[in-house]
């Protein structure tokens, strides 16, 4: 006995260092695994700040404009309606004239013209209107430069240089602002406030983030009281029968559906049947609202569950009705875990793109959305629009997007974390 | 009257209904000596007088907002002479959308015929009467509903029972939304699936090798055969997922495995949430991010290596898809392997295993279905992303097993199909409901598989 | 702690040297009756178990009898199953848990450095409260420590690991026509005694129970009691228990635990009929627990 005892303690000592191998190969592959994913994070997360942090600067040029009535063609500035039919742009032309010297060749007139954005025309005539005294006078201003101009500026001293769009006589142009500091980087207000443009220096989220918060204001508006509804019925109420069984199995399926079949229940149901407005955030918030349903459900359910039953049983015991036990007692200890699940479905439905698409919010919008009804588009499906577009100066505005769409989710993720901790009751 | 004000109106209606059912219950207690002597509280006798009020005139409401549209149209129709009338069903509707805008102002009303002048103002005569009418009728109801609520009002009258009553359906209805929800996806998906049918047999779409929808467009290609052959679609789907689960699934499993059995507290700590970012970054981002610049890398990776690569492969879109599922995996794996029973991972331990043994010999076994049903709702999930492929894989419907190449998945096509403008009788646009219709089959076949799966291995330890 | 240093302590316990003054032996004294024996498997002293901030065991000395069966026994919480895991250092794998103190199994200090933990539970096996039988079918489950270990590298050699634990179990008659069947399918007393079999698979010189039987109902209880009996003879056992009976029907010595601390050790006989200290009167004579 003792003998074969010895020997079995022997061969386990002999397997050990095999053992052990396999043991840390298998521990490296664990490293490796979560190595894998944190890179991933940083990666995804640094390439798209290393690409966007320039949207939020944008290149202006400085030039001394001459509001002349004879270039302009207007006698007086005190009416709108003059104001409005102003060649504006022709002042800018004479400005830069004025700076670079009067351009011979047609060609060469075009690409002076092409220095300065095509927006500087309406920022001449808004600040026109704001004071009629401008008229006949000069002023020095920043102006917003071209897209190509930007990104040549925003490239330079960089390891690649962008100037496939710029030509030898651009680039003495603009080595003649840089001389004096007539050209330099601001702070770019007009990409959180205007709306999307062909013109990549013009384009802004403005109109997008609007058209966001109308849609998620529809979509916390239905979501969240059905969805806790729902939630209440399913654990305080529903009999044991085939009907709440059918409901759970649906709502655990919903909750799995990919969401561009709900951009189909929207195309047929929503505009072909019930002849939805299209493309307007009451849309995009129904749509969304049926997509976060489910996760609403689901985090409100486990909420109520997790308040215990002593507190029904004593609500119950001194004579209340099971709904005054549910909407007095249960709810408002429920309701922080259940606003934690709304906060989380709502920066799922930000996040949201593939049904909106189908629902008509990808059309090209200029114009800021000020009610539910009109047509709009949201920062998700912005991002992807402009994704798609073949300018360079775009791929900076996109990252931008995303860095503001982000910072978004972010927010409202912490706000979820931050309610979550300091409501949450121990029981 | 409008709409809005309509429904100010009835609100206010509301309001008042609740404060005299509640003053009339208090009256009823008086004579008796003090609301204890009624059956309810206050409360519930003014909630009473307001669902009396308010709930049957909003049913009304309702139906009428659902019906009066097709109402109106089908009298305007009716009012006109046969001749001015087109026949076929698509013409009648773009007639019909011709007087609306009309009546709207939204067209000029100079530029058209006669007839159209002569049924828009007819619509907008029917459409003023129809407010008109649906005021008066509403209103109408909500009195009368409240003066029938309070006359049956007394002092036995169970009005909390009556109350909670309503509040109960009220909550089963918002509980049967799901059901409805399901209910219009499937309607609205099959009933066009359905007509595509009807131009392309099912045969054909199922098991053509050939698919070009673009090019169906013309009439006279409508339903050539080979032009909506779904399997190089359902391919290029496979493959797609196929790599995204390779990446996934290893990844997410062993990070959970990982951080659940040999990782410190203060690594868990910082790892999970790092991870869990990647399942809160929305899909469009991982698309950009795929399409900007993991596809370029991978191309020059291979240019460099002496490989063709696609500019769109099918290998950036898999690898970018599963990275975004990694967390996915990793949270459903984590779940299963916790549901383990501690004791038997004591019980391996204690017979001198180590860890990795422990975890590969018994709790991996143990949590194999679990772990299966995690599996197959990540695939349901790579089958049915929409926003990676359409950003990062191609359009063009290749059959090709190479990852290396562009491929297009269903999802794709869907969105490239109903993106734009949309007729609804062309079989271009029908083809991407037939496309729906599958994918809501094939997602929810795997998810009720794994939901079945998974509630079978949770009953298993609990 | 020296080998010189545990024979002072344990002579420290020797009848009629009650009274000692050096530190050592003061920290042991307060266990009555007689903690350690000369032919010990294993000899623990001094030791403490805490959990976090609290301290689950205090000061325990307590020596382990080759091929005898020692008992447990005392209230609930009383440290006993703490104490028993710390013998094959399965509270290593509990976080927050630390052990101080001597483990020695035949001269060798288990908590050492050097020492494997995965080695050591393949010399000390244990069996738990509550059957836990892998999902696996019933051989798989006895193969598993051999296959893991390599103790048989051949099919038939690990039949017949497999055959032979299973009769020493006395489970081969019930089980040998569904092998493959799997492990959970047996009835409880069955699933302890395929753990009890799995256990001595790979020939373990120590098995520890903790509560073997706690689960089980009274037919099946008696049949793992006579399989202890049995096994006593070519192993060394040290069993937790709940029920006193049962400690006085399978075991030769009984050591009564009492909120963490060794109250009493002797032979079983003396503790159920003369018990030398006032609680384990109290808790045998059911005042308490």
């Amino acid at each position: 006995m003792t003998e074969r005892k010895a020997s079995t303690a022997e061969i386990i000592r002999a397997s050990l260092k095999r053992r052990y191998r396999a043991e840390r190969r298998f521990r490296l592959y664990g490293i490796a695994a979560v190595s894998f994913g944190l890179l991933a994070v940083l990666l995804l997360l640094t390439d798209i700040i290393g690409k966007g942090h320039g949207a939020f600067r944008q290149t202006y040029v400085q030039l001394r404009v001459h509001y002349d009535p004879d270039v302009l063609g207007i006698a007086s500035a005190t009416d709108p309606a003059a104001l409005a039919l102003g060649d504006y742009e022709a002042v800018v032309r004479q400005a830069l004239h004025q700076r670079f010297g009067a351009p011979v060749e047609r060609a060469e007139r075009r690409e002076l013209s092409a220095l300065i954005s095509n927006a500087a025309g309406y920022e001449l005539q808004d600040r026109l209107r704001a004071n009629p005294a401008l008229l006949g006078a000069s002023e020095t201003l920043w102006l917003l430069a071209d897209d190509d101009i930007d990104a040549w500026f925003k490239s330079r001293g960089g390891g690649a240089e962008f100037t496939s769009r710029m030509s030898e006589r651009k680039l003495a142009w603009v080595d003649s602002l840089l001389e004096k500091g007539e050209i330099a980087l601001r702070f770019n207000l007009d990409f959180f406030t205007r709306g999307d443009s062909r013109e990549p220096e013009q384009a802004g989220i403005g109109g997008a983030v609007k058209g966001s918060l109308l849609t998620l204001a529809i979509t916390l508006l239905l979501s969240f009281p059905i969805g806790v509804a729902a939630a209440i019925y399913l654990e305080e109420f529903a009999p044991q029968n085939r009907w709440t069984d059918f409901i759970e199995v649906n709502i655990n399926n919903l909750a799995a559906v990919p969401s561009v079949i709900f951009g189909l229940l929207g195309l047929a149901v929503f505009i072909n049947f019930f002849h939805m407005p299209r493309s307007a955030p009451v849309l995009g918030g129904v749509v969304l609202a049926l997509v976060t349903l489910p996760t609403v459900i689901i985090s409100s359910r486990a909420a109520i569950k997790s308040v215990p039953p002593s507190i029904r049983e004593a609500a119950l015991g001194v004579g209340a009705s099971r709904m005054q036990v549910v909407l007095g007692h249960v709810l408002p200890l429920a309701m922080p875990g259940m606003l934690t699940g709304a906060i989380l479905g709502m920066a799922r439905a930000l996040g949201e793109t593939a049904p909106l698409l189908m629902i008509g919010m990808v059309a090209f919008i200029v114009d800021i959305p000020h009610g539910f009804t009109d047509p709009a588009t949201v920062l998700p499906v912005q991002i992807f629009l402009w994704a798609d577009s073949p300018e360079r100066a775009f791929v900076e505005k996109t990252s931008g997007a995303i860095m503001v769409l982000l910072a978004f989710l972010t927010l409202m993720n912490a706000l979820a974390v931050v309610l979550r901790k300091r409501l949450e009751r121990r029981w | 009257m409008s709409l809005v004000n309509l429904i100010i109106t009835l609100a206010l209606l509301i309001a008042a209904a609740y404060f005299w059912a509640h003053s009339r219950s208090l009256a009823l207690a008086k004579p008796l000596g003090g609301i204890r002597h009624l059956h309810s509280l206050p409360l519930y006798y003014g909630l009473r007088g307001a669902i009396w009020c308010g709930l049957p005139a909003l049913v009304v409401l309702c139906l009428w907002l659902m019906f009066d549209d097709p109402v109106v149209q089908s009298l305007v129709l009716a009012g006109l002479p046969a001749d001015a009338v087109p026949a076929g069903p698509a013409e009648r509707s773009l007639f019909l959308s011709t007087v609306v805008n009309v009546a709207s102002g939204a067209l000029p009303a100079a530029d058209q015929p006669a007839a159209v002048v002569a049924a828009a103002e007819r619509y907008n005569a029917l459409r003023g009467t129809g407010q008109l009418l649906v005021a008066v009728i509403t209103l109408g109801v909500a009195i009368s509903g409240l003066l029938w609520g309070v006359r049956r009002m007394s002092p036995q009258l169970r009005a909390r029972q009556e109350v909670e009553r309503v509040f109960r359906w009220a909550l089963l209805a918002c509980a049967s939304i799901a059901i409805f929800a399901t209910l219009g996806i499937v309607v609205s998906v099959l009933f066009e699936s359905l007509r595509f049918f009807e131009a392309v047999p099912l045969t054909d779409f199922l098991f053509g090798l050939e698919w070009s929808p673009q090019t169906a467009i013309r009439a006279d290609q409508v339903g050539s055969s080979g032009a909506f052959g779904a399997v190089p679609l359902f391919m290029g789907t496979l493959l797609i997922s196929a790599i995204a689960l390779l990446v996934a699934v290893p990844v997410g499993l062993m990070s959970a495995i990982y951080l659940g059995e040999y990782a410190g507290s203060r690594l868990r700590n910082i790892a999970k949430p790092a991870l869990e970012i990647l399942a809160g970054v929305p899909t469009v981002v991982y698309g950009f991010f795929a399409a900007l610049s993991v596809a370029p890398f991978i191309r020059d990776l291979g240019a460099s290596l002496g490989l063709s690569v696609s500019s769109e492969s099918a290998l950036a879109a898999g690898l970018v898809m599963g990275v975004m599922i990694i967390p996915f995996v990793s949270s459903l794996a984590d779940d299963v392997i916790t549901a383990v029973p501690r004791s038997l991972r004591d019980g391996s331990l204690a017979l001198g295993a180590t860890r990795s043994e422990t975890v590969k010999k018994v709790i991996i076994p143990a949590a194999l279905p679990g772990i299966v049903g995690g599996v197959l709702l990540a695939a349901s999930r790579a089958i049915g992303e929409t926003m990676i492929v359409v950003m990062a894989a191609g359009m063009a419907a290749k059959l090709t097993l190479n990852p290396l190449e562009a491929v297009t998945t269903v999802t794709v096509q869907i969105v490239t199909l109903l993106v734009g403008d949309q007729e609804f009788d062309s079989p271009k646009t029908l083809a991407a409901f037939a496309l729906g219709l599958m994918l809501f089959l094939i997602t929810l076949l795997l998810n009720v598989i794994a939901l079945y799966i998974v509630k079978k291995y949770r009953e298993l330890y609990d | 702690m020296t080998t010189a240093a545990l024979d002072s302590a344990s002579a420290a316990a020797a009848p009629g040297r009650h009274r000692v003054t050096e530190l050592s032996e003061l920290l042991t004294q307060r266990t009555t009756g007689k903690p350690f024996v000369d032919a010990a498997k294993m000899r623990t002293r001094n030791v403490n178990v805490y959990y976090g901030e609290k301290q689950a065991i205090f000061d325990v000395g307590l020596d382990i009898g080759r091929n005898q069966v020692i008992a447990m026994i005392g209230p609930s919480g009383c440290g006993k199953s703490t104490f028993l895991r710390a013998l094959n250092r399965m509270n290593d794998t509990v976080v927050g848990c630390r052990v101080t103190g001597e483990f020695l199994l035949d001269d060798e200090d288990i908590y050492a450095p050097k020492m494997d933990p995965v080695a050591l539970r393949a010399r000390v096996g244990m069996v738990f409260q509550k059957p836990n039988p892998f999902p696996k079918s019933i051989y798989d489950n006895v193969a598993y420590g051999a296959k893991l270990h390599g103790l048989a590298s051949r099919r038939i050699e690990l039949d017949e690991v497999v055959e032979g634990s299973l009769r020493k179990a006395g489970l081969w008659e019930e089980v040998k026509d569904r092998l493959v069947q799997p492990g959970t399918g047996l009835s409880g007393g069955q699933q302890q005694r395929l753990c009890i079999a799995r256990a001595i698979a790979i020939n373990p010189e120590v098995i520890l129970m903790d509560e073997p039987c706690s689960a089980l109902d009274p037919i099946a209880t008696a049949r793992v009691e006579e399989l202890i009996a049995e096994l006593a003879e070519n192993y060394t056992i040290a069993i937790v228990t709940h029920s006193m009976q049962q400690a006085a029907r399978v075991s030769h010595r009984t050591a009564y635990f009492h909120l963490g601390k060794l109250i009493e050790v002797n032979d079983t006989q003396m503790v159920f009929t003369s018990p030398q200290h006032e609680l384990t009167e109290a808790y045998i004579t059911g005042r308490f627990g």
